[in-house]
C-alpha cells in the first residue's frame, strides 16, 4: 500500500472523509466514557436524547450557536491568513468587559444604550486582538503564546472588576456585578434564553464575510496573504496592514460573542469561567470544520453546539464534570486534522 | 542574606517544573517538532502521578512508580501527537493544541474521584531540582558533542539532507517527541506530587504554556533554560512575597507571570533570538517534496 498524490479532492471526498473523521472522533469519545465507567451508548443515547428530541434541548443547542457562530466566523478568516488567534476566550472576556462598562457606567438615553454595548463589545475584543497582531508585526512574538497569555490576563482583569470596583450593591457572598437595566438586555426568543438579534447578526455577518472573502478586492488579498506569502510580497501587498485589519475583524466578532453572553443571557458582568464556558476553543474546531468557508459555520457552529448542550446535559444526568466538552472538542480536532492527509492522497495497493 | 537565599531556594522550587518542561520541549524541537501540547501532557502526568502514588487512599503507592507513570502519560500523549504530525503530517500548531485540550479534558474528568484528596507519602523536592539541572548538563552535552545529538539536530535543521545521509527522520522525530512528552509528564508529577502534593484541575494553570514560551527566550539552548527558569520562579516567589503587602490587588500580581511572558517574547523578538530556531521546526517531512 501506498499513498498517490490527488490533484484536488471532489467535495464528495471532503465530505466523507470528514465524516469518518467525525465518526471516528466519537467511537474514541466513547471509549474515554467507558474508561470513566459509563456504558458508551448508553451516554450517547441520553444526550442525544435530550438535546435532539426536546424543544428544550434545541433551544440549548441555539444559545450555544450563537457565540460559537459568532467567533467561527472570525477565526474561519484568521486561520486562512494562517494568523492563530486561540485567544478568543479572552477576546469575548474583554468583549463583556466594555460592553458591562457602558451599561453600568455611561449614562445613555435608553434608545442607545443597548447599541453602543453592543459596539463597545466589539471594540473590546477588537483591541484585544489587535495587541497580539500588534506584538507579532513590531516584536515577532508568536501569535498563539500571546493570545493565550492575553487569555489569562483577561480571566483576572474580569475577576477583579467584579470582585472589587464594579462588584455588586445586591449582592453577598458571590462576585458579580449590578444587574442590566431591562432595556439593555437583548430581546430573547420567548419562553428561551436564544438571544436572537445576536443569532441573526452571526448569520448575516458568515454570509457577509464569505462574500468579502470571495467576491471583493480585499478578500481577495487577504486569501494571496494567507496562501502565498511569497506571491503577496512580490505583489506589493501591505501584509502588515491587511493582518491588522484582520485581527480586528475576528477579534471584535469574538467581543460580540461577550456582549451577547451578557446582554443576552446573564444581564450581569460574571465570572470567566461562566461568562465563556470554552467558547473561544470550541470555536476553533467550528472553523476547522468549515474548512476556511465562514458559511459553512452556519452547518459547523449547531453542531459543535450540540455538543456543549450535550456536555451540559452529562454534567446533571452522568455527574460527569463539563471538562468532558475538551475531551470532545480535543479528539474531533485531532481526527479532523489528521484525516487531511486523505484529501491530499489517496491509497493504492 | 538569609532572605535573599530563601527567595533563590524558593525560585528554585518553582523553576523546577518549568525547567523540566522546557527542556522536554527544547529536545522536540530541536528535532523539528513543536509540541503545543505541553500544558495538557503536564496535566496528564501530574493526574497519573498523584493515582498512582496516592495508591490505596493511605498514600500507600510507590514513589518511583509514580513518577514512571507519569512519565508514561506523558510519553503516551505525546505518541498520538507524533503520529498525527509525523505519520499523517497534519498541522503541528493545531495538533499540539488538539493535545493540550485532550490532555486537560481528560485529566479533569479521570481525576475527578481524586479531587481533594490529601497526599500522605510525599517525595523530597531535590532529586527533581537536582536532576533537572543535571539533564540541562546532560542534554547540552548530547546535543553538542555525540552523533545521536548531530543526528537530532540535523533532522530538525535540514531532514532532507539527514535523510539522504541514511537516517530514519520519522524515527528520530517519534524518539525526540516522545521523550519530551515524557518530560512534560515529569514536570505534571513534580506538581501533584511535590509542589502540592493534591489534585485539583487545572491545576497546571498555563505552566506548560510558559515552558513553551521559555524555549524561545533561552534560544532552544539547554543551559540557558535554567537561567531562565529560576528567572521565571524568582517572579512567582516575588508575585506571593509582595501580595498583600502593597495596596496593589492580588489580581495584578496574578497576572504578571503571563504579561511577563509576553514581555520576554517580545524582547527576545527585538534581538532576533527567532533566529535561533532549527530550521524545519514546525514542517512536516515529504520525502521527495521540497
Amino acid at each position: 500500500m501506498r499513498l498517490e498524490p490527488l490533484p484536488s479532492a471532489s467535495p464528495w471526498r471532503v465530505l466523507g472523509v470528514t465524516l469518518l473523521a467525525l465518526g471516528l472522533a466519537f467511537i474514541l469519545v466513547g471509549t474515554v466514557f467507558w474508561v470513566y465507567g459509563q456504558n458508551p451508548l448508553e451516554v450517547y443515547r441520553a444526550m442525544f436524547a435530550g438535546t435532539l428530541l426536546e424543544a428544550k434541548g434545541w433551544q440549548e443547542i441555539f444559545r450555544r450557536s450563537i457565540p460559537l457562530l459568532l467567533i467561527g466566523v472570525g477565526l474561519t478568516l484568521a486561520f486562512r491568513t494562517q494568523f492563530y488567534n486561540i485567544g478568543a476566550e479572552g477576546q469575548v472576556l474583554l468583549g463583556a468587559v466594555l460592553a458591562a462598562g457602558v451599561a453600568l457606567f455611561l449614562p445613555l438615553p435608553p434608545p442607545l444604550s443597548l447599541p453602543v454595548m453592543v459596539l463597545a463589545g466589539a471594540l473590546g475584543g477588537a483591541l484585544w486582538c489587535g495587541l497580539a497582531a500588534w506584538l507579532r508585526l513590531r516584536f515577532s512574538v508568536n501569535e498563539i503564546l500571546s493570545t493565550l497569555m492575553l487569555n489569562y490576563v483577561a480571566q483576572h482583569l474580569v475577576i477583579f472588576l467584579i470582585n472589587g470596583p464594579w462588584r455588586g450593591k445586591d449582592v453577598r457572598g458571590y462576585i458579580y456585578s449590578d444587574r442590566f437595566a431591562e432595556y439593555q438586555q437583548l430581546p430573547v426568543w420567548p419562553g428561551s434564553s436564544v438571544h436572537w438579534p445576536t443569532l441573526l447578526l452571526g448569520v448575516l455577518l458568515a454570509l457577509l464575510l464569505q462574500f468579502l472573502l470571495f467576491r471583493t478586492t480585499l478578500g481577495f488579498r487577504l486569501r494571496i496573504v494567507g496562501e502565498n506569502p511569497g506571491a503577496a510580497r512580490y505583489l506589493g501587498l501591505a501584509q502588515g496592514r491587511l493582518l491588522l485589519l484582520l485581527a480586528l475583524i475576528t477579534g471584535g466578532l469574538a467581543g460580540l460573542a461577550g456582549v451577547g453572553e451578557i446582554a443576552g443571557i446573564h444581564h450581569r458582568l460574571i465570572e470567566p469561567s461562566q461568562l465563556s464556558s470554552g467558547y473561544g476553543f470550541t470555536a476553533i474546531i467550528v472553523a476547522w470544520l468549515a474548512r476556511g468557508q465562514p458559511a459553512l459555520v452556519l452547518l459547523t457552529a449547531p453542531l459543535m453546539g450540540l455538543v456543549l448542550a450535550g456536555g451540559d446535559l452529562l454534567k446533571v444526568s452522568f455527574n460527569m464534570p463539563f471538562r468532558i466538552v475538551d475531551v470532545f472538542s480535543g479528539i474531533i480536532l485531532f481526527c479532523l486534522i489528521g484525516s487531511e492527509l486523505f484529501l491530499r492522497y489517496r491509497l493504492r495497493r | 542574606m538569609e532572605e535573599i537565599v530563601n527567595a533563590l531556594a524558593r525560585a528554585l522550587s518553582f523553576g523546577t517544573p518549568l525547567l523540566i518542561a522546557c527542556l522536554g520541549a527544547i529536545l522536540n524541537e530541536r528535532a523539528g517538532v513543536v509540541n503545543l501540547g505541553v500544558e495538557g501532557m503536564m496535566a496528564l502526568g501530574a493526574l497519573a502521578g498523584f493515582a498512582v502514588a496516592f495508591g490505596g487512599g493511605v498514600g500507600d503507592g510507590n514513589l518511583w512508580l509514580a513518577v514512571l507513570a507519569a512519565m508514561l502519560a506523558g510519553g503516551v500523549a505525546a505518541l498520538l501527537h507524533g503520529f498525527v504530525t509525523i505519520t499523517l503530517q497534519a498541522n503541528q500548531f493545531v495538533s499540539g493544541l488538539a493535545l493540550t485540550m485532550v490532555g486537560l479534558g481528560t485529566a479533569g474528568l479521570l481525576g475527578k474521584r481524586f479531587e481533594g484528596q490529601p497526599l500522605f507519602n510525599q517525595p523530597p523536592e531535590w532529586p527533581f531540582t537536582l536532576g533537572a539541572v543535571g539533564l540541562a548538563v546532560l542534554l547540552t552535552f548530547v546535543f553538542y558533542a555525540t552523533r545521536l545529538g548531530l543526528s537530532l539536530r540535523s533532522v530538525g535543521e535540514n531532514p532532507a539532507a539527514a535523510d539522504l545521509l541514511g537516517l530514519n527522520v520519522s524515527v528520530v522525530r517519534y524518539a525526540a517527541v516522545v521523550a519530551g512528552g515524557a518530560l512534560a509528564g515529569l514536570a505534571g508529577a513534580y506538581l501533584s506530587l511535590v509542589y502540592r502534593p493534591s489534585w485539583t484541575d487545572g491545576m497546571t494553570a498555563g505552566l506548560g504554556w510558559i515552558a513553551v514560551a521559555l524555549v524561545i527566550f533561552v534560544g532552544w539552548s539547554p543551559l540557558r533554560a535554567v537561567f531562565g527558569a529560576i528567572f521565571f520562579g524568582l517572579l512567582y516567589y516575588l508575585q506571593f512575597r509582595l501580595q498583600g503587602q502593597a495596596a496593589i490587588p492580588s489580581e495584578v500580581f496574578a497576572s504578571l507571570p503571563y504579561l511577563l511572558v509576553i514581555l520576554v517574547l517580545a524582547l527576545s523578538g527585538l534581538r532576533g533570538q527567532q533566529g535561533n530556531a532549527p530550521e524545519a521546526l514546525g514542517k512536516p517531512y515529504r520525502r521527495g517534496e521540497r
